[in-house]
């Protein structure tokens, strides 16, 4: 059906504005970090690199960016192995008790994180996992493995079965079938697990605050605490480095699986 | 393989096979021989366990009762992966990462085949099923001929001393289908493996086969070559299932040497009987009955029964009737061109030499498992 110039028009505006809408409060952040003053005022005054530099040579700032990407890291391994594995087995499980167990490891999703995070912290008391590298590896693996599950899943979906029974034919056996001809094929799935797992866990921060103390802060905790204490334009800084580096990641990984999608020529 | 034997191909002994899905026998103690170097077709409508047999060759499906033997080796217990038997399917399943090339060479690198012999062996057997050109393409940029084609040289690039199809074509159109069938006829000629192959296809099953297997409810109904059992069915469901054919009923008399049945007032006789208690029927072929029009001579044939022509079917080479008879049952014949010809409605007469009929025990599944 022809559309009308008029309903075209309005059309676009109304897609303009949601987009601008969702965009801005991020686009907001990247003059912000550029302010000359100590203050977080928008529109900002003059330019400088200042929060920039402070981001790199501050040790809280500096120790906390690597706590977090090295929890993300490890949470990002853990909860890709061990959701793929779920997914894996509930795949070849009868359906009814793989429904009931699949809804019960996606219930970090569901439940308020506040709940949760206050949960852990009674726990974490006892076992004196506060502040602790296991403590936050622990409390964003259970987070981070419903999304990883989520993904593969969907690519066990689409992969027919069928395929590992010729390559048993063919004189597979069941290990070198999974690596030779399912891996591959559900790989897309397992990364796109990876990348949320990472994400995941390198911007939770309900639960974070609760489990974190003095000697281990990951960056949002420190983010937070920063923006409480005082309005630090480091914030911003940041906050512009990972819009940046989130978008080459994002981006990278778009262009890459546009190409996988045409297929290797 | 016994020493001596020149087939390349493994013998197969099926001793009475079973398998059950909970109360539901998919294998009712099946049994068969098949030669070194046979091309034995497994047939029978869908459900009658002729693709559970397969699957139970290949070692996808494991057996509740009975022995296996692949070339003289008990393969009971022993994983797919270990049979060294090729494979081929309906649906094709290449995988779709691989290039065709790859493909074919997947079971060659499984096997530790050094790269210079593995590229020959790929080479030829692609070239066996004229994919020579195609190596360096995908899965799904090819149709779906050339992806069975494809399929084919993977399972016998291997070299496996036995090849399993099922339903290889059923995914395909007629005419492809057809020549297909020519090419797996001349690649089974070429190398000498014994080929197990299913389809529900009556014909598809005579053009490829030495033996056909012919399946009904997870038993075996007959086996024998496809002249056999066209000509001399040991089944009513047999001869039903493999060709055009015309069964008479009616009220059964037998005497020592012969049969009569009596249809509809009219009675037909046979110069033969059945062994034991079942009511027999007559199975006739399209090529025994003979129509001629109602009140014409019809000297020197045995039987006549009236009837009226329901369909006629202009075949090219000839004609093929519908005849319905007085009882309500339709009569198939098949005349050549140079006899009468006969319109919808016309009042006829259908005739046979009782010594055409085959006599054969009632079974009225055979009717209900074929509709």
């Amino acid at each position: 059906m022809e559309m009308k110039p008029l309903t075209r028009v309005i059309l676009g505006l109304v897609c303009l504005l949601v987009a601008i809408w969702l965009v801005a409060p991020m686009l907001v952040v990247v003059p912000m970090s550029f302010n000359e003053n100590k203050s977080l005022a928008f529109p900002p005054q003059g330019f400088s690199w200042q929060w920039y530099q402070n981001f790199f040579t501050n040790p809280d700032w500096m120790s906390s960016f690597l706590n977090s990407v090295k929890v993300a890291s490890i949470v990002a391994a853990l909860a890709t192995v061990l959701g793929t594995l779920a997914a894996f087995g509930l795949d070849r499980m009868k359906a009814r008790p793989a429904n009931l167990l699949r809804m019960l490891m996606l219930t970090p999703m569901v439940v308020p994180g506040v709940v949760l995070a206050i949960g852990i912290y009674a726990v974490y008391l006892d076992a004196h996992l506060v502040g602790t590298l296991t403590g936050f590896v622990l409390a964003h693996t259970i987070l981070a493995l419903p999304f990883v599950l989520i993904a593969v899943s969907a690519s066990l979906e689409v992969f027919d079965r069928r395929l590992e029974t010729a390559a048993a034919s063919l004189g597979a056996g069941a290990l070198t079938a999974f690596r030779t001809v399912t891996l591959p094929l559900i790989l897309p799935g397992i990364l796109s697990g990876l990348l949320f797992a990472f994400a995941t866990s390198f911007d939770e921060i309900v639960v974070s605050l609760f489990i974190t103390n003095p000697y281990l802060k990951t960056l949002p905790v420190q983010i937070f605490s920063s923006i409480t204490r005082d309005a630090d334009p480091t914030v911003a800084a940041v906050g512009t480095i990972l819009l940046l580096a989130t978008t080459i990641l994002i981006g990278g990984g778009m262009l890459l699986l546009g190409r996988e999608r045409k297929g290797p020529q | 393989m016994k020493p001596g034997q020149e087939s390349k191909g493994a013998a197969i002994d099926l001793e009475s096979i079973s398998k059950a899905y909970g109360g539901f026998k998919a294998l009712d103690g099946v049994s068969l021989r098949i030669e070194p170097g046979e091309f034995m077709t497994l047939l029978g409508p869908s459900g009658s366990g002729k693709t559970t047999t397969l699957n139970v060759v290949a070692g996808f499906t494991d057996l509740t009762s009975g022995k296996l033997l692949v070339g003289g080796r008990n393969v009971v217990g022993v994983p797919a992966h270990k049979r060294n038997i090729g494979v081929v399917f309906q649906h094709y399943a290449l995988f779709p990462h691989m290039s065709v090339g790859r493909n074919v060479a997947y079971p060659l690198t499984l096997r530790g085949v050094d790269q210079a012999e593995r590229k020959a062996r790929v080479a030829r057997a692609l070239d066996m099923v004229k994919m020579g050109d195609f190596a360096h393409r995908y899965p799904s940029e090819l149709s779906g001929g050339q992806q069975q084609r494809v399929a084919l040289a993977r399972a016998i690039v291997f070299d496996p001393p036995l090849l399993l199809m099922d339903e290889p074509l059923g995914a395909l159109d007629k005419k492809l289908r057809e020549w297909l069938q020519l090419e797996i006829k001349r690649i089974h000629r070429e190398l000498g493996t014994t080929f197990v192959y299913v389809t529900h296809d009556q014909e598809e099953a005579l053009v490829l086969s030495d033996r056909i297997a012919v399946f009904n409810r997870g038993r075996i109904e007959q086996v024998g070559t496809g002249r056999e059992l066209y000509d001399e069915p040991a089944t009513l469901f047999v001869g039903r299932f493999i060709g055009d054919s015309t069964v008479l009923r009616g009220e059964a008399r037998s005497d020592g040497t012969s049969t009569a049945l009596r249809i509809a007032g009219e009675t037909v006789t046979a110069p033969r009987r059945i062994a034991g208690e079942a009511s027999p029927v007559m199975l006739l072929r399209p090529e025994k009955l003979a129509i001629r029009r109602s009140g014409q001579d019809a000297a020197g044939t045995t039987n006549r029964l009236p009837g009226t022509i329901a369909e006629a079917i202009y075949l090219g080479s000839g004609s093929k009737y519908e005849v319905r008879l007085a009882d309500g049952s339709v009569a198939i014949v098949r005349s050549p061109l140079t006899g009468d010809s006969f319109g919808l409605g016309d009042r006829v007469e259908l005739c046979f030499d009782g010594a055409d009929a085959k006599l054969l025990a009632d079974d009225s599944s055979a009717d209900a498992t074929l509709t």
